[in-house]
């Protein structure tokens, strides 16, 4: 084994590096008041929320990224670049735009008051440390919004090359080498199975989308660059809605018979049936968009929980444990990030399935 | 931080474990009587699994 060119030393450096360095955290903690629990729950926090500039990282006072447009309805609509807030988080710098003034606390924008109080900011807050200021309407294109955009353009231009392989010949070569054993498995095993013959068709552009964007998605949650798309409730909330409505007005009338006034059993059961497979059109949904959500902030939860350990262990041991914890993690959410792509995509189609079924299927 | 909320997510990581591993080991006796099926009882053990850690998660976070 050469020392040049082996990938085995390179991982066997890997791992002995973190014994010889480990973090230098004392003069922080001696400065602020709260102790270092507390902010690196509130730096996981932080980091785990929407923000209105795209913040790569930063070093004392100098900020590497760039601000995203913010586009606010209230009454008219103000548009403006975030960095007129000037990194500020705590309601004290004041935005003027077409007459009215904002300002930004904890990532929200708000109405300014008139006058400050004692610390210097705009917003007046109730008992819980909540804002009580008016919020207008937050159309803006912040960080969430801005990695949607960007990942989807990259998936297209993926997608539409693969397609282009075709034109060529039956045999794909390129990017379509990488999508027609994907394609074919949420074909085959996915769409045919729960959707039957008939129909599966017409639901298999969606079956595609949802499945290759969650898998984008979760896999770009993994790299450094702080992106959080699922971990954000909404996203999620969109996709299960999408679902929803399209299992809806893709129903046949089997599909409400059977939720109504289910057949095979006797009277009163059918009227005791009747609410709670209506409760049951409502929840299955809302458990998709829970489970996605769920899994995918407890991971990068817990993924920070371990990096933050290393700075409470302010010893030579505590760094390479807490990596090689966070290492072995990352590999499990490789796993994750596909599985819940695989899970939400056949939920789906199980779903779709029980819409359009046909009267003689299974009875 | 109060005991009762500690405890209640205590079970519910304890109901999660018990589910998937009774499905782990119903899965690897399926596996052991019927090896050429191994592919789709790993598929439908992975189902299963996530299904029951989309309950365990939902409420964790609601505790």
């Amino acid at each position: 084994m050469t020392i040049k060119t082996s990938p085995f030393f390179l991982i066997l450096l890997a791992f002995v590096v973190p014994f010889i360095t480990f973090a230098q955290h004392e003069e922080h903690a001696a400065e602020g008041e709260t102790d270092l629990k507390t902010q690196i729950k509130q730096d996981i926090k932080h980091h785990l929320q929407d923000s209105h500039d795209y913040h790569l990282f930063s070093d004392g006072d100098m900020h590497v990224g760039f601000p995203l447009p913010v586009i606010l309805w209230d009454g008219g609509l103000h548009v403006f670049m975030s960095s007129a807030f000037h990194h500020d988080d705590a309601g004290q710098v004041v935005v003027e735009s077409n007459g009215v003034n904002y300002v930004k606390s904890h990532g929200k924008i708000y109405r300014a008051n008139e006058v400050a109080d004692e610390h210097g900011s705009f917003v007046t807050m109730d008992a819980d440390h909540h804002p009580t200021n008016v919020k207008p309407l937050d159309f803006s294109i912040t960080k969430n919004v801005f990695n949607i955009i960007a990942i989807s353009i990259v998936l297209l231009l993926l997608v539409v090359k693969a397609a282009n392989n075709y034109k060529k010949s039956l045999v794909p070569s390129g990017a379509a080498k990488f999508f027609e054993p994907i394609i074919i498995f949420v074909r085959d095993e996915i769409a045919i199975p729960n959707i039957g013959e008939k129909h599966y068709k017409r639901f298999m552009s969606y079956l595609l989308t949802v499945f290759f964007f969650i898998w984008m998605v979760n896999l770009f949650g993994l790299t450094p660059l702080g992106v959080n798309i699922t971990n954000s409730i909404s996203v999620t909330f969109a996709l299960a809605m999408m679902t929803f409505v399209i299992t809806q007005f893709s129903a046949k009338s089997e599909y409400w018979k059977h939720i109504f006034w289910m057949p095979g059993v006797p009277v009163p059961m059918k009227i005791l049936l009747a609410p709670i497979e209506l409760l049951g059109v409502f929840i299955k949904p809302f458990a998709l968009l829970i489970r996605l959500y769920a899994n995918i902030t407890a991971g990068h939860v817990v993924l920070m929980s371990l990096i933050g350990l290393m700075f409470i262990f302010k010893s030579w041991i505590g760094s390479p444990l807490s990596f090689g914890l966070a290492v072995s993690l990352s590999l499990l959410e490789l796993l994750v990030a596909a599985l819940q792509a695989y899970i939400f995509t056949m939920l789906t189609a199980l779903y779709f399935g029980s819409a359009v079924a046909e009267h003689d299927d299974h009875h | 931080m109060e005991i009762p909320a500690i405890v209640g997510a205590g079970l519910v990581v304890i109901g999660a474990g018990i589910g998937i591993g009774r499905i782990g080991g119903s899965a690897m006796e399926a596996i052991a009587r019927q090896p050429e099926a191994t592919n789709k009882i790993q598929t439908a053990m992975l189902i299963a699994a996530a299904l029951i850690e989309g309950i365990g998660f939902a409420a964790l976070f609601a505790v």
